[in-house]
């Protein structure tokens, strides 16, 4: 029995080893979007073009570009006609057009904004206002807790995780399973006197293996490289994951059972995961933005209680306590899905 | 020549059986286009909406309770915890309860001096929205009559509309995802099965073989730019300012660029699982470093130079350009030269990196 066991592991670490192509890009893919999201991503605004459309030079229009050119957010681009400025932002040369008039003595001055992305133009609206008149406004101190820097990786590493198990996990084991019932081995292997449940078992492990490898490797990185804070709610991040993990291979086994080729399987996990994971989980858009109907549809993917889980583990740093919802809800739905997936493994293997 | 058409005609004529034989695949390349362009803007919204807020009044003023008041009044803020000590505030936001928290310093209203307002990073957007929102509001209410008396005029987008911003977008999206995936799969799926022996002994030449594997993904990405654009317009009310026909194009091109990639990919692949992983990388990339969802302009320089590689980086100022400013072919010229270049290259390597003996 157990050799049987072990002897499967050891034919599907055999068949993961030998694409080594496919190990290479499951590896290096997470180090890739963390490095991505770490270091090029970001939603801050700098390097705004500025032109300038000046009705008639004084002392404080002078004084306005001045300050507009000192600033490190802004690169100034020159002083056009206001006849062009459309035309420059259209085809994109600049991002932002100042216009400063005189009426009566008085500058009155407009701003004429590029706001295609309204995220970066509100930002670039502010910032240009800033400059134009100064408020020496100091009675507000704006702090931002847990993540003073507004480093965009922090925001990014859960949702990163989130959906790498995912892709890792469902894609891999259904596509693995479902290609042996492609060739017939499948069928070789359920003639034998293995169990159902050792095979299942047997194919699952050695994913399960390399997910912890990767983990390893994440965590590393996300610690080092990307510097987020070190404490001990490591302990939970990793046991949470585990789970999360199990819950993604139980998944790929569902998907496998249910469909007949390799397309197919890549197709459902593709289609019924991925993006979902990718939208609604929480992971880049807010769930809290979303209309309700999607909201409730977010409660059963389980990247979103993941997510919010190492959200709050690995940078508020509170205690596993504050996860319990997220940690009962995973467990319930790997509870579900396993049972499910082993069921229908066996009846449809009889 | 034309016994080359007269092959191509039917290897074309083989695509649309094999495509009839695994009724997934058509099913996917209307049905996905469909899914992302109902969920996405309904999704993509980078609004914060909602803020809660605790305030903990060491003041006790009328003004500590009119920035209050004030706090309450916007739609998308509420004051739900009145607490006595900052440390009840902290526990608050700690467990999820509130956004930000206002700490109103005692005699606040006799000498000002400095409010401090915190915010909950865990999610960096919301808080830092959500910490300015509130900071807004309060200046508002401490010193009314400050507002900017800078008068702003939002080109091309004048409701700020994030929504419309990434109608173009997911466009582009869907159309690197269909065109890229799916002669990925198409491809290795016939090395897996073993039909691309019986082509490679055939006489067919092996540029007829990637053209015949190229042509159904350009009809393919010309349905999901279709199916893109009614969406857009019938449910969202988006329709281009710009021609439609220079949308056509460049989704031609484009297209033409993203499949040469996914036959590329698909020869060097030996398994499905290879193939796609290799896509998925390629594509997590694509969409990262286009300008998709981030603006390039926030990248560091090393990430600006490696954009001017990625194709979907030309498409997305293209489409954009045209959808949201109205930009004409003259005023796009850079992009449409780049794309076609991509594309040009592109698919010569995909005819050159299919080799019929290994």
């Amino acid at each position: 029995m157990n050799n049987i066991f072990l002897a499967i592991v050891k034919k599907e670490i055999t068949l993961i080893l030998r694409d080594r192509r496919t190990m290479f890009i499951t590896i290096f893919m997470p180090l890739i979007l963390l490095l991505l999201f770490g270091f090029a991503i970001s939603m801050e605004v700098n390097d705004v073009r500025v032109v300038a459309v000046v009705e008639r030079h004084t002392e404080r229009t002078r004084d306005i570009l001045q300050r507009i050119e000192a600033n490190d957010y802004f690169s100034f681009k020159g002083i056009v006609n206001a006849a062009e400025v459309n035309d420059l932002l259209t085809r994109d040369k600049a991002d932002a057009a100042l216009i400063l008039r005189e009426r009566d003595g008085e500058i009155e001055s407009q701003v004429v904004v590029d706001a295609l992305n309204p995220t970066v133009s509100r930002t670039v609206t502010a910032y240009l206002s800033a400059v134009v008149k100064p408020q020496t406004n100091n009675l507000l101190i704006i702090r931002t807790l847990f993540n003073p820097q507004l480093k965009s990786a922090y925001n990014f590493v859960p949702g990163i995780m989130g959906m790498i198990f995912i892709l890792i996990c469902a894609i891999m084991t259904s596509v693995s399973i479902v290609s042996e019932k492609e060739r017939g081995t499948l069928d070789l292997l359920l003639i034998s006197p293995a169990k159902p449940s050792t095979i299942i078992f047997g194919k699952l492990l050695p994913y399960f293996l390399l997910s912890c490898i990767i983990l390893a490797v994440m965590l590393t990185m996300t610690y080092t490289v990307l510097d987020l804070p070190f404490s001990s709610t490591v302990v939970s991040v990793v046991l949470i994951t585990i789970l999360y993990v199990i819950l993604s291979l139980a998944i790929g086994l569902l998907v496998s059972t249910v469909v007949e080729t390799q397309v197919a399987a890549m197709i459902v996990s593709a289609v019924m995961f991925m993006t979902p994971v990718m939208l609604l989980s929480g992971m880049i858009f807010p769930v809290d933005n979303m209309p309700l109907p999607l909201q409730w549809v977010s409660c059963i993917i389980p990247a979103r209680w993941y997510i919010d889980a190492m959200r709050i583990l690995m940078i508020q740093q509170s205690d596993i306590t504050f996860v319990a919802k997220d940690i009962a809800i995973l467990m319930a739905m790997t509870t579900v899905i396993l049972a499910a997936a082993i069921a229908k493994f066996k009846a449809s293997n009889k | 020549m034309r016994t080359k058409l007269r092959i191509l005609r039917a290897l074309l004529y083989k695509e649309v059986q094999l495509m009839k034989a695994t009724p997934l695949i058509p099913r996917v390349i209307v049905m996905m286009p469909l899914m992302v362009m109902l969920l996405m803007p309904l999704v993509a919204n980078l609004d914060v909406k909602h803020v809660n807020i605790a305030v903990v009044d060491n003041d006790r003023s009328q003004l500590s309770h009119r920035i209050i008041a004030n706090l309450n009044a916007p739609h998308d803020m509420s004051v739900t915890r009145l607490c006595n000590t900052p440390a009840e505030a902290m526990d608050a936001l700690t467990a999820g309860n509130v956004d930000v928290i206002v700490d109103i310093p005692a005699d606040f209203h006799k000498h000002p001096s400095p409010i401090d307002i915190q915010a909950n990073g865990v999610n960096s957007f919301r808080g830092v929205l959500g910490a300015q929102y509130v900071g807004e509001c309060i200046a508002l209410t401490v010193a009314p009559g400050h507002k900017d008396a800078v008068s702003v005029v939002n080109l091309f987008n004048p409701t700020l509309s994030f929504r419309n911003f990434m109608i173009p977008a997911f466009i582009a999206m869907l159309l690197i995802i269909i065109c890229g995936f799916l002669p990925a799969l198409n491809l290795v799926q016939e090395t897996e099965t073993g039909t691309i022996d019986a082509i490679n002994v055939s006489p067919v030449g092996k540029f007829t073989f990637i053209l015949s594997k190229l042509i159904p993904f350009w009809i393919v990405g010309m349905i999901v730019l279709s199916v893109g654009i009614l969406v857009g317009y019938l449910v969202y009310g988006l329709a281009p300012i710009g021609s439609i026909p220079a949308i056509y194009l460049g989704a031609f091109i484009f297209s033409l660029a993203v499949s040469a990639m996914g036959v590329i990919v698909a020869n060097y692949s030996t398994t499905m699982l290879q193939s796609i992983f290799t896509m998925f990388a390629i594509i997590l990339v694509f969409q990262l470093m286009s300008g998709l969802f981030t603006p390039i302009s926030s990248m560091p320089q090393w990430g600006q130079y490696l954009s001017y590689l990625i194709p979907p980086r030309y498409f997305n100022e293209l489409m954009r350009g045209l959808y949201l400013k109205g930009a004409s072919i003259a005023d796009l010229w850079p992009q449409f030269a780049a794309l076609t270049a991509f594309a040009l290259i592109l698919s010569l390597l995909a005819a050159l990196s299919y080799r019929k003996v290994r």
